[in-house]
């Protein structure tokens, strides 16, 4: 039998965080957007309230900055619950999660070194994917980096 | 005095490269570090520049041992992007293939797990009844790997009513003998000794470091997308999810071993009641938006996003697969247990994973203590220790 999400928690949200817009897409998939700030609070009622699981952080680049999706899933419901918020390109930074949720260590540290986003107070911010001799300051999934890669010349290693 | 032993990068036993240092004081090991990113395929790069149609074919190509899992959670984010609906027949094909699939990646880390311990006979058994699934997958698509049944709105191929009874006595061979392999493994003292009370990952953990799949069910955590968020045909079939609260390599074992009688059950169910009609449905265009798909691959969830913006090619595709949350877990099932161990525990979470071949332990003076040929002997001597402790 398939379960019905709650609205309930989508309400509880509504009063808890005034500035979030929910969006509910499919019956089991809701996206809820959220200024950066408001993140790490949302983030931690999900997980440690309502017992959500963190599946995974997606970053995009857009026109207008950098948004990132937190895809919370409640799996007695079987919902998603993504939270959306959107970084500027000139002060890419936000809040770290991961002191709080070990499971976002990894993908915090992935969207850091693919989009070239600081997140503050993470516990080690070191990059998990590209090689030691990868170039400073050159983000592969940003849309700018098609342009530049033309040009890319790995550091000699020491 | 601490010392490091690396486990990685490349290693021709295992598939994918990946670096453990391991980090001992005598035979304990008390830290571990992990280090990913040496085969960098950059698939979320390509995908947006390929239509929607041709990026099941490169996903696909993600993972060799679950090349159904990928295309399947994608499809599915697509059709929850454009809401489409698949046709019933082409639902209970697809929910076929994901669990044949399921047993035959069981049936290979059983196998490798008995290599591991110096079991080869397990390894040689498993997976010579491995081959009668790879037979079913030949004759229902013409691949023995790589099946490309998935598409969006359907699937490619239909399972003719005329193989169904060979399917059948496929699956009553693949019963036996995995009841053979469950018998032989779980009333062995000497593998319950070996693996009973090793690599304990606690409930508590589990939760924090979001780990799927069987690793979580070994654990006590009961995530499972197919009963969670069902799809397709999951809903339709009875099951069970198999839980079991230990957290050890055997309770991971068992969960494993005893799926693949839930998913005979769910293939024989689905092969029964399968609805005739169309196997795909029209597919117009993909309308803007985005879609979450996922679904319950052998390790665990499969994770894909996509981003439409009406064109023909996704504006993001991201892909999770289930052993990025599993690997990390790593770190705290393997702290604390010998170095003999180590190599199993690592193994436990079924990762696709490489190394002790390349391994080398250095002293402060750089002079060679192990390779990965000495761990490998060494997990084997502690199991031929247990075999003769038992007396067999």
């Amino acid at each position: 039998m398939k379960k019905e999400y709650s609205k309930d928690i989508l309400e509880e949200i509504g009063k808890k965080f005034p500035d979030a817009v929910v969006k509910i897409h499919a019956p089991r998939r809701t996206y809820i957007r959220i200024p950066r700030d408001k993140v790490p609070a949302l983030a931690e009622f999900l997980f440690k309230d309502k017992g959500c699981r963190l599946s995974i952080a997606t970053g995009i680049d857009t026109r207008d900055g950098i948004e990132i999706l937190y895809h919370f899933s409640l799996d007695e419901s079987g919902t998603y619950y993504n939270i959306k918020t959107i970084i500027p390109k000139d002060d890419p930074q936000i809040k770290s999660i991961a002191p709080f949720l070990p499971a976002a260590e990894w993908i915090e540290r992935e969207i850091h070194e693919l989009f070239g986003v600081d997140f503050i107070g993470h516990p080690n911010l070191i990059p998990l994917l590209t090689a030691e001799t990868w170039p400073e300051n050159l983000y592969p999934l940003r849309r700018d980096y098609a342009n530049e890669h033309k040009d890319l010349k790995l550091k000699k290693k020491m | 005095m601490r010392r490091i032993v690396p486990i990685g990068p490349y290693h021709p036993l295992q598939e994918e490269p990946e670096f453990f240092k391991l980090i001992v004081e005598g035979e304990k090991v008390v830290d571990l570090e992990i280090n990913l990113g040496y085969n960098h395929r950059g698939h979320e790069f390509i995908s947006p520049t390929l239509t929607w149609d041709q990026v099941p074919f490169l996903v696909e190509r993600i993972c060799g041992i679950c090349s159904d899992s990928h295309p399947y959670a994608y499809v599915l984010a697509v059709e929850d992007c454009a809401h489409i609906q698949a046709p019933p027949r082409a639902q209970y094909i697809r929910t076929i293939i994901g669990e044949l699939e399921r047993i035959h990646s069981h049936y290979l880390w059983v196998g490798l797990a008995g290599h591991f311990i110096g079991y080869n006979t397990v390894w040689m058994w498993v997976w010579r009844y491995r081959e009668p699934l790879l037979d079913i997958f030949e004759l229902i698509m013409g691949n023995r790997n790589h099946y490309a049944i998935n598409k969006v709105g359907g699937a490619r191929r239909d399972i003719k009513p005329e193989d169904y009874s060979t399917i059948e006595k496929y699956l009553n061979l693949v019963e036996e003998k995995t009841k053979m392999f469950t018998n032989a493994v779980l009333d062995d003292p000497v593998i319950h000794a070996r693996l009973e009370g090793v690599g304990i990952l606690p409930l508590q953990d589990a939760i924090d470091y979001a780990v799927l799949g069987p690793t979580a069910r070994g654990s006590g955590f009961a995530v499972d997308v197919r009963k969670d968020d069902p799809y397709d045909a999951y809903d339709k079939v009875d099951w069970d999810m198999i839980v079991f609260p230990e957290g050890d390599i055997l309770a991971k074992a068992k969960v494993r071993l005893l799926e693949c009688f839930e998913s005979i059950k769910i293939v024989r169910q689905c092969l029964k009641e399968m609805p005739d009609g169309p196997i795909e449905a029209r597919v117009d265009d993909i309308t803007p938006g985005e879609g979450i798909g996922r679904h319950e691959a052998p390790r665990g969830e499969v994770f894909h996003y996509v981003r439409s913006d009406g064109s023909n090619m996704p504006v993001r595709h991201k892909v999770r697969a289930p052993s990025f949350m599993n690997i990390a877990s790593n770190v705290v099932a393997v702290k604390g247990y010998s170095i003999a161990d180590a190599a199993l525990v690592l193994a436990a979470v079924d990762p696709c994973y490489c190394c002790t071949e390349r391994t080398y332990v250095y002293n402060t003076k750089r002079k060679r203590l192990y390779n990965g040929q000495d761990l490998l002997e060494l997990s084997r001597a502690k199991t031929e220790k247990y075999r003769r402790r038992y007396g067999k």
